[in-house]
């Protein structure tokens, strides 16, 4: 789970990192109001789930409450990589010093917790690890043993942080490795890290993703979600504990597990059609679980043709079949469904689907076979 | 010859009594694995279907000389059980468990690899290793499979079953297909198993298949440049797959790979290894290069 700014900052502020005062706005008046109660110069952020904002307009200054009130008025609605603003953050602007960078992430290759830090901060760091690798430093920190002094120290020298925030920035490194251990991050990462004019070491902005297999030990994350927008069609998949993201094609999509799934999208894209959604039922569906996603796939009009692609291990064929004729009694099918099944009780569940016969339900035999049957009969549909 | 199992393989489930564990484990036995134990804490001194079960992996292990551990627990308990396997002297740990929180891995993981006795943990989110006509630990179903001179290693589970079902109906048999799953902290990663292969008498050539997401596979291509004889066919799922958000920029730093599809493809073509642009192309490759 990705948070926004603020959900990330209000995380920091609980472990104690430095972070600058601020109030979030979701009207204009309100930003005027948070700019009162803060007094002096703000600055006005966008609230998306997604980098660059910047660039695209999302954080303006403002010297006095009526300047933050036409900022917001601004940046609110705004489409950002079409993350629409719901919310701005209105922080107290200080005079910044210098920029730095610091993070904190899983590394996949090394299985262990990677801290990076460098001066040049405030800028694209992918740019700097291209042009200038050299001016970042990173530091491997042992899970079973976690974070020594020398590790923020290893940092903060390596990266030739100024003299001036030296001390801070070493205090602050322990304290954002705990953060991230804590809440079962798998990313936090601060551009910048910031000296401020009066000597202060100060998290001018937080990119906190969170381990969502964490859920059930924080208990609140369910909260820091309730404040995600996702949309509707997602959100009921969710619900039914379906894995799904909306995509433009027409040839709907359902298959277990996510490798079949992708390798799905791209044999239909390679027969010439175009998926309508990404729908990852998992391991181990069962019946309910497949008719809900036929549900959910059906109800969008723009799907004029839906592919079953399930290769069961801990699935099997013969509750995925259930499922299916399940959904047929159930909804008004309008679209043909193409099936495919193989692997676990798959004859079984091949014999089920023949025993309930269905003309807007196609059994195949292979996975190209069944992506070419689905595209073909999509482009009928919409012929 | 086999890698990681093989006709010496004494399986302990941990999680035996579980509607899951039972079903899959079950499924291993009627394969022909030597399903020896079951551990369900305070379910010990009963058994499921005469498979005696234990309070403890390390009762079980001293009571039935079981060498590999297949875990089917809940993801919260999944780092712990597969911590008490490799206390328990347990050679290969098979985690199958899906959702285990990432960080416990990073734990679980560091103190497996910390060990001396070369202890192997494949998984969690894994389907599980199967060396065909002689053992299958995990969920993978048996009857895909068989026998031959093709080593498997997979990020992907379901993905891994359509590639060996695919080899299968042109021929091809398989040595070993070994499921590394998908998660972030995998306890083996793909450079591991193809070590293994390069090692193993009876595997020939060896299908790695990959999917979008962090440089593993870039890895494993450079590696297997300078460490590999055997050929590689390769395939990559997620070529038009969307642009997934993403917020931070750290993990493109690390990797210095955009963890794209393409990506990977040419990184892995650039090391000369074949890759297939679908499941069945793969298995056309395979069975050219074996004539």
């Amino acid at each position: 789970m990705d948070l926004f700014e603020y959900q990330g900052k209000e995380l920091l502020r609980k472990f104690e990192v430095p972070v600058p005062e601020g109030r979030v706005a979701t009207t204009p008046d309100e930003a005027r109001t948070a700019a009162e109660g803060l007094g002096g110069k703000v600055v006005v952020k966008a609230q998306v789930q997604v980098g660059g904002r910047g660039k695209a307009g999302g954080i303006k200054l403002a010297s006095s409450p009526e300047e933050a009130f036409s900022a917001a008025e601004r940046i609110l609605g705004m489409d950002i990589k079409g993350h629409v603003v719901k919310r701005v953050l209105i922080e107290r602007a200080g005079a910044i010093e210098s920029e730095y960078y610091l993070s904190f992430l899983l590394d996949r290759s090394e299985r262990d917790v990677l801290g990076m830090m460098s001066a040049k901060g405030g800028i694209d760091i992918e740019e700097v690890a291209e042009t200038d690798p050299d001016a970042i430093a990173r530091v491997h920190i042992p899970p079973l043993l976690g974070i020594s002094d020398f590790h923020a120290r290893e940092l903060v020298f390596g990266a030739g942080i100024d003299a001036a925030a030296r001390k801070e920035a070493i205090a602050i490194i322990p304290t954002l490795y705990r953060a991230f251990i804590e809440s079962d991050a798998s990313l936090i990462e601060i551009n910048p890290l910031v000296l401020m004019d009066t000597g202060r070491v100060v998290a001018l902005d937080a990119k906190v993703t969170l381990d969502d297999s964490a859920d059930y030990r924080h208990p609140y994350y369910s909260e820091l979600r309730s404040a995600h927008e996702v949309p509707e069609q997602e959100r009921l998949a969710k619900e039914k504990g379906l894995n799904f993201i909306k995509l433009q094609g027409d040839v709907g999509i359902i298959g277990n597990g996510a490798g079949l799934v992708m390798s799905t999208l791209d044999v239909v894209k390679a027969a010439g059609g175009n998926s309508a959604n990404f729908l990852d039922v998992g391991g181990g569906a069962g019946a309910e679980l497949l008719s809900n996603a036929l549900e959910v796939i059906t109800s969008d009009k723009a799907v004029k043709s839906v592919l079953v692609n399930i290769f069961g291990g801990i699935t099997r064929c013969d509750l995925v079949a259930e499922g299916i004729i399940d959904a047929f009694g159930r909804l008004d099918m309008k679209v043909p469904v193409v099936v495919r099944l193989d692997g676990t009780n798959a004859e079984q569940g091949r014999k089920m689907l023949a025993d309930a016969p269905h003309d807007l339900l196609i059994a195949e035999e292979t996975m190209l076979g069944a992506a070419e049957k689905a595209v073909a009969l999509a482009h009928q549909e919409a012929a | 010859m086999t890698i990681l199992i093989g006709k010496d393989t004494k399986l302990v489930v941990q999680g035996l009594t579980g509607r899951e564990g039972s079903f899959h484990a079950k499924r291993n036995q009627d394969y022909g694995t030597d399903l020896v134990a079951g551990v369900t804490p305070g379910k010990g001194g009963g058994d499921v279907s005469d498979t005696p079960v234990f309070d403890t992996v390390e009762r079980a292990v001293s009571e039935t000389g079981a060498n590999t551990a297949l875990v089917f627990v809940p993801p919260r308990f999944a780092a712990d059980a597969i911590l008490e396997a490799h206390d328990a002297g347990i050679e290969v740990i098979i985690a199958v468990t899906e959702g285990v929180p990432a960080l416990d891995m990073a734990r679980a993981v560091a103190h497996v690899r910390s060990s001396s006795n070369g202890v192997h943990l494949i998984g969690p989110n894994c389907p599980g290793v199967i060396s065909p006509g002689v053992a299958n630990i995990g969920i993978i179903p048996g009857e895909i499979c068989s026998e031959g001179p093709v080593g498997l290693v997979s990020r992907s589970g379901t993905l891994t079953y359509q590639i060996v079902h695919e080899l299968t109906q042109k021929g091809v048999g398989q040595s070993t297909c070994v499921g590394i799953g998908g998660d972030p902290i995998p306890g083996s990663n793909f450079i591991d198993i193809l070590g293994l292969f390069e090692d193993d008498q009876d595997t020939e050539l060896v299908v790695m298949v990959g999917e979008i997401g962090g440089d593993a596979e870039e890895r494993a291509a450079e590696w297997s440049k300078a460490n590999m004889t055997k050929p590689i066919v390769a395939y990559i799922a997620g070529l038009t797959a969307p642009e997934g958000k993403r917020m931070g920029h750290a993990g493109a730093i690390v990797s210095g790979s955009k963890g794209t599809a393409k990506a990977k493809i040419e990184a892995l073509e650039g090391a000369g290894i074949r890759v297939g642009r679908n499941p069945t192309e793969v298995a056309e490759i395979v069975a050219e290069i074996k004539g």
